[in-house]
């Protein structure tokens, strides 16, 4: 049952497009699949798109931040992209702050914004 | 009118189920998609919370008509080792689980009507109400 999240690398940038809905395990594996291949590819910066999800529960929310946390420590940058009004109102309800997160609309937009702050 | 469905949590990939069926009937109540997600998300709490606390336990999803309101009601039951000091577990950022401590008290604020019955040593019933506007 359990997924593997599928990880794309373009120039520095690893890109990720979350598609189905989360399990435990799922995330948890993606956490595990995301630092491995930025040690492996010492790719810069990370843009993970959650245009598809409609929903995240404090769990998801646990194991994004700490993600985002380790990803920072291994010396990347996170941006989050595509959160849905719906995903942004249960989270603030929930009383879950992601905190230094760097968000945006959408990936094409943001993707430049990186591309552009990595090259400088 | 009356319409309910219930699900056995057991494993993890119960709550998977649980939610699944929580947006469905949240859907087929006539509910928004910001509304949906409140649902289902709050479904997920409480079923996590059996599964990590009291090990297995049921998730009940009922929609009621009370008047001229329509809701839908969740009802998470188990047989676990009760709820000693419900204040704690009302607060934001408590947890004994390594967890954010968000569940409860988010519950509470993602439902219009929330209530738990729970006794140490015989489990513990979470009843929540989500009224359609």
């Amino acid at each position: 049952m359990k997924m593997r999240i599928p990880i794309l690398k373009l120039k520095e940038t690893l890109i990720v497009s979350i598609q189905v809905e989360l399990d435990d395990q799922t995330a948890l594996q993606f956490q595990e699949d995301l630092l491995n291949e930025l040690h492996k590819t010492s790719a810069r910066g990370v843009v993970i798109d959650l245009t598809p999800i409609d929903f995240i529960d404090s769990f998801i929310a646990k194991v994004l931040g700490d993600v985002i946390h380790m990803t920072s420590l291994m010396g990347a940058k996170v941006v989050i992209t595509g959160i849905q009004p719906s995903v942004a109102i249960t989270l603030i309800e929930l009383g879950i702050r992601l905190e230094n997160v760097i968000t945006a609309l959408d990936l094409e937009n943001r993707l430049e914004k990186l591309t552009r702050e990595l090259e400088a | 009118m009356e319409h309910r469905s219930s699900i056995d949590i057991n494993t993890e990939w119960d709550i998977v189920a649980a939610r699944q069926l929580g947006r469905n009937e949240a859907k087929s109540t006539g509910f928004g998609t910001v509304d949906q997600a409140r649902i289902t998300t709050a479904i997920s709490e409480l079923a996590r919370t059996i599964y990590l606390y009291a090990g297995k336990g049921r998730i009940e999803i009922q929609s009621i008509t009370v008047g001229q309101r329509v809701g839908l009601v969740i009802i998470a039951s188990d047989e676990g080792p009760g709820i000693a000091d419900l204040q704690k577990v009302m607060t934001d950022g408590y947890t004994t689980s390594g967890g954010l401590g968000a569940g409860m008290p988010g519950v509470k604020r993602l439902m219009d009507d929330f209530r738990i019955e729970t006794e140490v040593g015989v489990g513990t019933t979470i009843t929540a109400t989500k009224w359609l506007h």
